[in-house]
Parts: structure tokens; sequence; C-alpha cells
């Protein structure tokens, strides 16, 4: 299992395509990302990669967090996350990550906090369908209907949708195609919408329920320009210490 | 915004090579050439008939075509850069007074008819370059 990378949405575009087709894509920029930290199974019992991302102006990082990216020895940055890899897909910290981690061709899943819809009833929560627009109902065209049975059970059962807040959640988009890949802007679109909005911080991994039909690199996409870091990859496990 | 507005920028910039696009304007008669596939082969059909809209969206930009087949009014939206849209012709240069003409929908006839503009030459339309 391959790390996934972080990138920020930029918004949405189309691509026209030579067959007259035209393909709506999100642009998802991947700009200065570095492995902060590596854990592996002996030290933390698990084997992951913590990457961050971000400029941040230095007065706005606590002492104790510099620490933490000097020891890495890089920048600190604005957003971290945590990605579980396998044993041979570990890297070593401070190398930086490209978006040629993915290939056109293959699906990916995005993951992003979506856009919040604030207190939302039932039919816009649950799509449900309200009740109807005439026939005596009064007042209440687009409230739910019964919530139980009668004195037996006497509650409401636990779960029952009801209106409430909406939005503003964890969510994944699985298996969007990746169209193309910019390495010299540091751009990924995929094809369809992801959620949460522009500006967005956005992960993104190989799919989970479609195997790979093109090459990947393993054990990830590394900026090439960094030819030391790239050889050290080579041993992962002695840089993991 | 900025990196996105490049990309298409870039984009039409590639889908416009070696494509004339003549500067029409909505009142304007146009002959769109679309490429039209059946089966593994492509040919080229003519949809013709009065521009009553443009959207200019960079990209995202397109024009809406009116005609009356068979006693039946059609409208067709053409995306501007799509690459189906071979080749656009202004066959006449109408003269109207606003950007959407939606008010041609009701009327049939004579009275959907749109005035040419008379001090346009459609040479000059069609060979924006030449300018």
């Amino acid at each position: 299992m391959r790390t996934g990378l972080i990138a920020k949405k930029l918004g949405m575009s189309r691509i026209f395509q030579a067959d007259g087709t035209h393909v709506p894509v999100t642009v998802l920029s991947v700009e200065g990302l570095q492995v902060v930290n590596v854990k592996t199974a002996e030290k933390d019992g698990y084997n992951a990669v913590q990457l961050g991302t971000g400029a941040v102006k230095s007065k706005n990082v606590s002492k104790p967090l510099k620490g933490y990216f000097a020891k890495a020895k890089v920048e600190p940055k604005k957003k971290l996350w945590e990605f579980r890899v396998s044993e041979d897909c570990l890297l070593s910290a401070g190398s930086e990550l490209s978006v040629e981690h993915f290939v056109a061709g293959q699906y990916v899943d995005v993951c992003a906090t979506s856009n919040g819809k604030g207190f939302a009833g039932v039919m816009k929560r649950h799509n449900f369908a309200g009740l109807e627009a005439s026939h005596g109902v009064s007042i209440s065209h687009r409230s739910h209907g019964s919530t139980g049975q009668r004195q037996d059970p006497g509650k409401v059962f636990k779960g029952k949708k009801m209106a409430g807040h909406m939005g503003a959640e964890r969510v994944t988009v699985q298996n969007l195609k990746v169209v193309s890949v910019d390495s010299a802007r540091g751009l990924i679109m995929v094809k369809g919408g992801v959620p949460g909005c522009e500006n967005t911080w956005v992960r993104i991994t190989d799919a989970v329920k479609k195997p790979a039909t093109v090459a990947l690199p393993m054990p990830a996409g590394l900026k090439k320009v960094d030819e030391p870091v790239a050889a050290k990859v080579e041993t992962p496990a002695e840089n993991a210490e | 915004m900025n990196i996105i507005e490049n990309i298409e920028k870039e984009q039409i910039e590639k889908l416009m090579e070696g494509k004339n696009m003549p500067t029409f304007k909505p009142g304007d008669t146009l002959r769109v050439h679309t490429k039209v596939k059946e089966g593994d082969r492509e040919r080229i059909q003519i949809y013709e008939g009065v521009c009553i809209a443009r959207k200019n969206d960079g990209l995202n930009s397109s024009f809406t075509v009116r005609k009356i087949s068979f006693g039946e009014g059609v409208e067709r939206v053409f995306p501007l850069y799509s690459p189906n849209v071979a080749k656009i012709e202004v066959s006449r240069v109408g003269k109207v007074r606003r950007a959407k003409l939606y008010f041609l929908r009701a009327l049939r006839g004579r009275s959907a008819r749109i005035a040419d503009d008379l001090s346009v030459s459609v040479k000059e339309v069609n060979t924006p370059n030449s300018k």
C-alpha cells in the first residue's frame, strides 16, 4: 500500500479531448509536500508516513512544533496528515513528493471536508419526500412524518433520521479517474467533483476498490531533482530509525 | 483561480490552432460545421440557423443556434471551443438591439425575421484576422 498525497483543491474546469468529448475535471495542486515523520511497526506499532504541506509563517508555529519539524529537517508546514503504508512503501523523512506519484488513467479516492449546510431539514438532509401539498396538511409541508410506533416500544429508536446539522464532515469520493498530471505546475486533474470548497485540503490515495491497470511508481513518486534523497529511499528501513 | 485560468487559456490556444473563428454576435445567421461520428466514419454536417445567444465564459463559452426544422423550432447549444465544431461560417449579419434573442421563440414566419446589418460585410466578419 502506497502513501497518498495532500493536495489543495483549486476548482473545476473541463478538458476537451481529440475525439470531441469533454471531461469535467477538478484541479488539485500539490506543492512543497514533504515527509515530516515516519512511523514504523517496531517503534509505533504500525507503518505510516506523516506528510506536511503548505507554507506557514514561523511566528505562527509553536516552539514544540518547530522542534518537531527541525527534527525532520523540513520547513514548518500548515497541514499535516498521516497515511498508513505497507512496510516496503515507507519513505525517509524530509523527502519531497511530486504529483507524478499518480499516473493518468489510474483511479483514486479523494477525501475532504464537505461544504457545511448548517441546520438542514429532513428533505435536504435525508431526501425525505415531505408531506403533501394539500389534503389537510397544515404548515408542515417539508417536515418528516411519524417517528415511531405506539406505547410499545414507546420511544424513538436511536439513529432515526431527523433534521440536524448537515455537511462539514469528512467525505470520501471513491474511484475518480486521474485525467492528467502536470508535473511542471504540480497539478493533478481528476474526473468529476471533489468534496469541499476551493482552497480546501484534500487527501488523494490509490483507489481501494479498483486495482491499478497502469504501472505506478514504487514506493512513491518523489521529486526527481533531489537525486540524493531518491537514492536514500532505496533503503527506507534504515532511515526510519 | 489564476492557475485554472492559465490552463484554460492554454487549452483554448491549442484548440484554436489552425481554426479561423469569425466575429459573430446574436442575430447573425450561422452555418456551423459539426463533426458527426457514424460507426468509425466521421463526416461533417452543417447546421444552419440564427444565433440567438452567446455565453462568454473562457473555455466554457458557448453559443445557441435556432432554426425551424420541418415546422418545428430547434435550438442547439454548441461549446465554442469544442473540437466537434469544425468551422463556423457567418452567412448573414443581423441587426439586433439585444444580446439574447429569446423573444424569437414566440414568433413565427415573417415576424421572426431579423433585418440585415448593411453596414457590415459578411466577408469581413468571416475573416477577422485580416483587419
